[in-house]
């Protein structure tokens, strides 16, 4: 087992500990019943303590999308009052939304974290990695990332991943071996048994942990809402010039610039998902606030992924070979 | 562990190979509006390209390329679905290879086992093992969908026949309660509605009794235990200058309830404090109940570290070095008498010998007979000796703080589960020789 950096000093007074925030009315003996998002929240809070707990090196991958923003207010609540333990790793695929790069740089700023960035450009510029014909990056990130957790020695990353986003992530454990070379064995996972989580590895190989496995991208929604948790503006309604292209609403930008035949037009949109400017379609929506945003959500007849990712729709498994490869 | 939350319930599904087990699944996610347009649009799809003439629900399921190839189901996949009533974490483990690692995977967390039965086949022996295993992890619910009922033509006979079987294995494997509901999982009957061709069934839907189980296996009934994961202590690093003396205990709540002012007990060490605050991020509780992740803080300075458990003082477990166990081995080469491993127990992981072998469950007529190893997937009674003491409870009393894993120290695999004092059917209470399974056949 590890040392805790955060527990590794002498003691010293134990008992003087004040506390902000208020005290909650105690609840009669016969309603200790918790509502589905605190479950949730204290399964995600335990896996995040027993990997930080078992591991030398963690790091979090973040985003700045909705769900790495999740975990990082959960990671708080798991270490509170002390600062969160480990850094934040973001891969840069150079076609991210300015503003989840803002938003990112203000986020790291507010919770006192470490940013490590790996630059798909800087593998574009040196050859290590080829701009694929469609010019989509998405799958560009892998080694960036792989060569990233090498570099920096991490030998367990936290990612906000959730297992009814893909059906590949349905298969996926909640702390999951990768091999030297980061990849995924699907027929060859641990048997995940209780509440007890192993993340011991042989030198060389890493974890990959998932504390909101389970949560679904409602259960997300309405922890935003409840929590009042700050987010990139996109996820809300706002007036944006887009084009129409594979069904979806791809938003004209340096990445992602119209076609001939393709017209632009300006509409209402939000963001279901974040990912890269050049395959993350938006959504027509006036939903302005969270609340707006779990209705929309809970009344959707499409998933996420299917409403908003050009890269999902390639083929039935390629969420799978990613993730195989190393990807999250 | 969700059931007595009454608003987020475990579910795991078992059953043996072309039981349609995924076409349940599909069924229930289906039949509940789970399955979003594009989704079924891609299933569809697939469908038309194999040349089928309706969507074949099992492909919402498998999620793999080769289990799509297949066929077949390779490993546990999640799903998520909810009614009005109550979500759904649903865990669909397989029935074929590794079917023992799948069914204690989906198993050991789940409030409800639903069993499959194909109404052609009735009990074979991977029932009477996935029973077997629902039996030993003390899964609070089980539900046999006596399947496919319309190739049978509906038959209350097949299904009582069928029924009377099954009730005669779950009697002798232990488990307490075991409902059967006939049902066609590709048709949809009985599934989310009570079907009109089994008139002759006057219970409730799957998803009817799924919806109203009774709230069990309440870990906050029972005594209050707490295993330490963290001890933090943020000093200079604290976000403010307030918190620097901050001192507190972090873990889940495994069972039980704790308060502020309660007497507790620290072990392996036995040194009592006081519980004097605690903390769920910046909010202060009163008390804290399983399944919460909490911090305490303490009266006293005392030595606490990551793996120790903070228990109520006045009904805390003994700790001990020496262990008998049920064990479901999971490893690829077989476990021996005199190997070293791996025990992880709560928070704490500490190393173990394996003392003696003590007998293997025989799935044929369901009692322990001798062995020199254990194979993967067999289910042993062993002796083990701890490297050092470790305050364990009976997995009978306590699912949470009975369970341990036993991991292989150089590869880092999850080799067993194991259930301390479990024990396995000895031949003075083992049951006759089921019938055999072809007089069934149809």
């Amino acid at each position: 087992m590890s040392a805790v950096t955060i527990a590794t000093e002498q003691a010293t007074d134990a008992t003087s500990a004040p506390t902000t925030g208020t005290t909650d009315a105690p609840e009669a003996a016969d309603s200790r019943v918790l509502d589905q998002l605190d479950v949730l929240e204290a399964e995600a809070i335990q896996i995040i303590r027993e990997v930080v707990g078992e591991l030398e090196r963690p790091a979090l991958l973040f985003s700045g999308g909705k769900d790495s923003v999740v975990m990082l207010h959960l990671a708080t609540k798991a270490f509170w009052p002390a600062p969160i333990p480990f850094p934040v790793l973001h891969v840069d695929t150079g076609h991210n939304f300015p503003e989840v790069l803002d938003y990112r740089d203000e986020t790291v700023e507010r919770l006192g974290l470490r940013l490590e960035v790996a630059k798909v450009q800087d593998y574009l510029d040196d050859g290590r990695l080829r701009e694929r014909a469609d010019g989509l990056r998405n799958a560009l990130q892998t080694q960036p990332l792989l060569d990233a957790i090498n570099e920096h020695r991490f030998d367990g990353v936290f990612g906000g991943g959730r297992r009814d986003e893909e059906k590949a992530r349905a298969k996926e454990r909640i702390v999951s071996l990768r091999d030297e070379f980061g990849q995924w064995d699907p027929k060859n996972q641990r048997p995940e048994l209780w509440n007890l989580y192993n993340p011991r590895h042989r030198p060389g190989e890493h974890v990959r942990a998932f504390p909101i496995s389970n949560w679904t991208e409602v259960d997300v929604w309405r922890y935003i809402e409840r929590e009042d948790i700050p987010l990139a503006p996109l996820y809300y309604a706002h007036e944006r010039e887009v084009f129409q292209r594979d069904g979806m609403w791809l938003a004209v930008g340096p990445y992602s610039e119209p076609r001939e035949e393709e017209t632009v037009e300006t509409r209402l949109v939000r963001y279901r998902t974040v990912g890269d400017m050049s395959c993350t379609g938006a959504v027509e929506s006036p939903a302005r606030t969270n609340a707006e945003i779990v209705l929309e959500v809970s009344a959707s007849t499409l998933t996420e992924r299917g409403a908003t990712r050009a890269d999902d729709r390639i083929s039935e498994a390629a969420m799978e070979d990613r993730k195989k490869e190393g990807y999250f | 562990m969700g059931a007595h939350t009454g608003t987020l319930l475990r579910l795991a599904t078992a059953g043996s190979v072309d039981d349609g087990k995924s076409t349940l699944v599909g069924r229930l996610l289906h039949d509940t509006k789970s399955v979003l347009s594009d989704q079924l649009a891609a299933v569809e799809r697939v469908s038309r390209d194999r040349g089928l003439t309706a969507a074949d629900l099992a492909l919402l399921t498998d999620g793999l390329r080769a289990e799509r190839e297949q066929g077949i189901t390779i490993d546990v996949a999640y799903r998520y679905f909810a009614t009005a009533n109550r979500s759904f974490v649903l865990a669909d483990c397989p029935g074929h290879v590794q079917y023992t690692r799948n069914t204690v995977t989906g198993g050991s967390t789940a409030d409800v086992v639903v069993l499959l039965v194909d109404a052609r086949k009735g009990v074979l022996e991977q029932t009477r093992r996935h029973l077997a295993v629902t039996a030993l992890l003390r899964v609070p619910h089980v539900i046999v969908a006596v399947n496919k009922i319309d190739l049978v033509d509906f038959s209350q006979e097949v299904f009582e026949r069928v029924n009377a079987e099954v009730q005669a294995v779950a009697r002798e494997l232990g488990v307490e309660e075991a409902t059967a509901i006939p049902v066609s999982a590709l048709d949809g009957d009985n599934i989310a509605e009570r079907s009109s061709r089994t008139p002759w069934y006057a219970g409730p839907s799957l998803l009817e009794l799924l919806e109203s189980l009774p709230t069990s296996d309440d870990p906050t009934r029972e005594a209050f235990r707490l295993p330490v994961q963290l001890v933090i202590r943020p000093q200079g690093a604290a976000r403010e200058k307030a918190h620097r003396d901050y001192r507190g205990y972090a873990g889940h709540v495994a069972s039980g309830v704790v308060r502020i002012g309660d007497e507790v007990v620290v072990l392996p060490s036995g040194r009592r404090s006081t519980v004097t605050g605690i903390d769920l991020g910046e909010r202060t509780l009163e008390e804290a109940f399983a399944p919460q992740s909490v911090t305490l803080r303490l009266a006293d300075e005392i030595d606490i570290s990551r793996g120790d458990i903070i228990a109520a003082a006045a009904d805390a477990p003994e700790p001990t070095q020496d262990i008998s166990a049920v064990v479901c081995w999971l490893g690829d080469a077989p476990l021996r008498p005199g190997q070293r491993l791996l025990f992880k127990h709560g928070s704490r992981t500490v190393q173990t010998a394996v003392r003696t072998l003590d007998g293997v469950l025989d799935l044929d007529d369901l009692h322990s007979v001798t062995a020199e190893a254990l194979s993967l997937n067999d289910i042993g009674l062993v002796t083990l000796r701890l490297a050092s003491p470790v305050p364990v409870e009976n997995y009978s009393t306590s699912r949470r703080g009975g369970s341990f894993l036993l991991i292989d120290a150089h590869d880092g695999r999850t080799v067993a589960a194991g259930m301390v004092g479990a024990t396995l059917p000895t031949a003075a209470d083992a049951p006759t020789q089921p019938e055999g399974d072809e007089e069934w056949d149809i």
